[in-house]
């Protein structure tokens, strides 16, 4: 027995004929902060409700917190705290009273659920609209909530599906601080993202998930080292246009990425790679070097954008 | 800033069935405690206004009337009052196993929150059935109250006639959870259910005039339906006229559909939240 607090072999989900995920290796290790990174439909999902023991697998072998899901999935779950993809708040309730309400289905005493609601509220910086309705609350707002609610169990692990999807930058910034300190507290988290700068900020190691598969495995540096080149030279063109600049700019890069709109020069010394261009008489409309980002690791891996 | 977690200390424990069925009806009273006054009109309201205009308007030119009374032995309105408190509880039944259980799955979706705690899906189709329990004896006692005003209860029969009520509406509340439980789309069913089913059996399930009235061929209709046998339950309690042989047939037939409903509905919330 390993110490992994998650441990999938050959894991596999399948909804009638679709393949959500296709056999996927997973080990995620006590305080650390994993990542499923993926666009939509990569079969994240899939495997978190897996992982969180309310789906069943299709196939594989699965342990949660050293125990199989199929046996013991409500004493694995009253160990774990869930943040849906989609927020399942009720919206007719008090902020509090859902705070109470989902402690008590963990078997915890009132004077507890009371204690930790206040605790709560207050890490949720949501304090002073403890007593408002959920219904008007700021999608921020309710997904500080949906967090403090899936910590009112004191979980040992935590599956967020997507956190920060859909809300404007400063409110995500804001769960990332709640994020970072449940991490330095010791929780371990496991979450789900479309977006790099969130699996770079938030993840010490992460997998690639692509159409039901893991196309890659490392911490986000160890990813960009070993599939993209330390920086990248953005040359942008009338969208069309990239494709006649190829010939001349090819032979500068260690790799070329052609996208819809411009070309991506994978080199070590980017502002180099600009001038070189220059000189050979290429005219973007717009350039930009920039250092390499998992984004670019995944258009390595995939031929695609993560987010479209 | 306080600090927020000493050392993770999760319960990590499962919750007996019983247990985890009270905490759903606990989460559910929640919610009913702030927001009881929109349904405590309509669960009364419906069942008042047939008694009115049957039991005391249309009562009044029957009992006046004489073929009637060959049929129907007691003033309209004590024969009436009993088989509307089944009336009531078949149609907070309705109300209550419908929208409310499709909206705690797709709308609300409430229901995924619950899935993610200990607590099983089979378990929370067990809370939700016995908080609609607890619902319809608490409309069916207020309704109890407004007869006694009435002065349409006659003794100490209309109390046993509560509980039996409560039966009949859960008899179809049960299978119409499972149903409910199935819908994946807006609810448009739902409409079909109260015409064709719900309307239908209001009608024709001995309330208004015993089935004897009812041509032939279209009997067999009123003894499938849990309305006539809760009717002939509540009715013979309340006139204290029920016959042992035929109390326990009409019982076990509720009881039948009640059990029947229970493990459909376990099975549809399974189906669903644990896909
Ligand atoms: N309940 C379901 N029924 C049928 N298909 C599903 C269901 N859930 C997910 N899928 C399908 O499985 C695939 C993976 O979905 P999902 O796990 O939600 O991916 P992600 O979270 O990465 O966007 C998609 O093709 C999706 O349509
Ligand atoms: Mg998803």
């Amino acid at each position: 027995m390993s110490d992994a607090l998650v441990q999938a072999r050959g894991l596999r989900k399948c909804f009638g004929d679709i393949e959500a995920v296709s056999g996927i290796d997973v080990d995620v290790r006590p305080g650390e902060a994993f990542g499923f990174l993926g666009p939509n439909g990569a079969g994240k999902s899939s495997a978190m409700r897996m992982i969180g023991c309310v789906s069943p697998r299709t196939a594989g072998e699965l342990q949660v917190l050293g125990l199989d899901p199929d046996v013991d999935g409500p004493r694995i779950r009253a160990r774990l705290g869930v943040v849906p993809q989609q927020d399942n708040l009720d919206t007719e309730l008090s902020v509090r009273d859902n705070l109470h309400v989902y402690g008590r289905y963990f078997g915890l005493s009132r004077a507890a659920v009371r204690a930790k609601a206040t605790e709560l509220l207050d890490f949720a910086q949501l304090t002073d609209r403890a007593s408002d309705k959920v219904e008007p609350l700021s999608g921020g707002m309710k997904r500080r909530l949906t967090i403090a609610r899936s910590l009112v169990n004191d979980p040992e692990l935590m599956l967020l599906d997507e956190p920060t999807t859909g809300l404007d930058p400063q409110a995500r910034h804001l769960l990332w601080d709640r994020l970072f300190r449940l991490k330095q507290q010791g929780v371990t988290l496991i979450l789900t993202t479309h977006y790099m700068d969130e699996a770079e900020q938030l993840c010490d190691r992460l997998v690639v998930m692509d159409g039901g598969l893991i196309v890659a495995e490392g911490s986000p540096g160890d990813l960009i080292a070993r599939y993209s080149s330390r920086e990248v030279l953005e040359l942008r063109f009338a969208p069309g246009e990239q494709h006649g600049q190829r010939a001349a700019v090819d032979e500068l890069a260690e790799r070329l990425e052609e996208l819809p709109d411009r070309l991506l020069l994978y080199t070590t010394d980017g502002e180099r790679a600009l001038s070189a261009a220059h000189q050979r008489g290429v005219r973007p409309v717009s350039s930009l070097v920039r250092r390499a980002t998992l984004e670019d690791v995944f258009l390595r891996l995939t031929g695609r954008s993560l987010v479209d | 800033m306080t600090a927020l977690l000493d050392p993770p200390r999760a319960t990590g424990a499962a919750l007996p069935g019983w247990r985890a069925t009270l905490l759903v009806v606990e989460g559910l009273w929640t919610w009913y405690r702030r927001n009881w006054r929109a349904t405590v009109i309509s669960s009364v309201l419906q069942p008042l206004l047939f008694l009115v205009a049957f039991g005391v308007g249309f009562g009044t030119l029957l009992d006046r009337g004489g073929r009637a009374q060959q049929v129907i032995d007691v003033p309209y309105l004590v024969y009436l009052a009993p088989a509307l408190l089944a009336v009531g509880a078949i149609q907070n039944a309705a109300f209550e196993s419908t929208y409310p259980v499709l909206s705690a799955f797709k709308w609300q979706r409430n229901y995924w929150g619950v899935s993610a705690t200990p607590i099983t899906p089979g378990q929370l189709a067990c809370g939700q059935l016995s908080w609609i329990t607890l619902r319809l004896a608490g409309s069916g006692a207020a309704y109890l109250l407004v007869i006694s005003l009435f002065g349409a209860a006659r003794g100490p029969g209309i109390v046993a006639a509560l509980p039996l009520a409560v039966l009949c509406g859960m008899a179809f509340s049960a299978p119409v959870v499972a149903f409910a439980a199935t819908v994946e789309n807006d609810g448009a069913a739902f409409n079909a259910l109260f015409r064709f089913v719900v309307m239908p059996m209001t009608l024709f399930s001995g309330t208004f005039f015993p089935i004897s009235q009812l041509p032939e061929p279209v009997r067999p209709l009123a003894w499938i339906s849990p309305l006539w046998h809760g009717t002939e339950l509540t009715r013979g309690a309340a006139l204290g006229v029920l016959e042992l042989g035929p109390a326990l047939g009409h019982t076990a037939y509720l009881a039948a559909l009640v059990i029947a409903g229970v493990l459909l509905a376990r099975w549809r919330f399974r189906a669903r939240l644990a896909r």
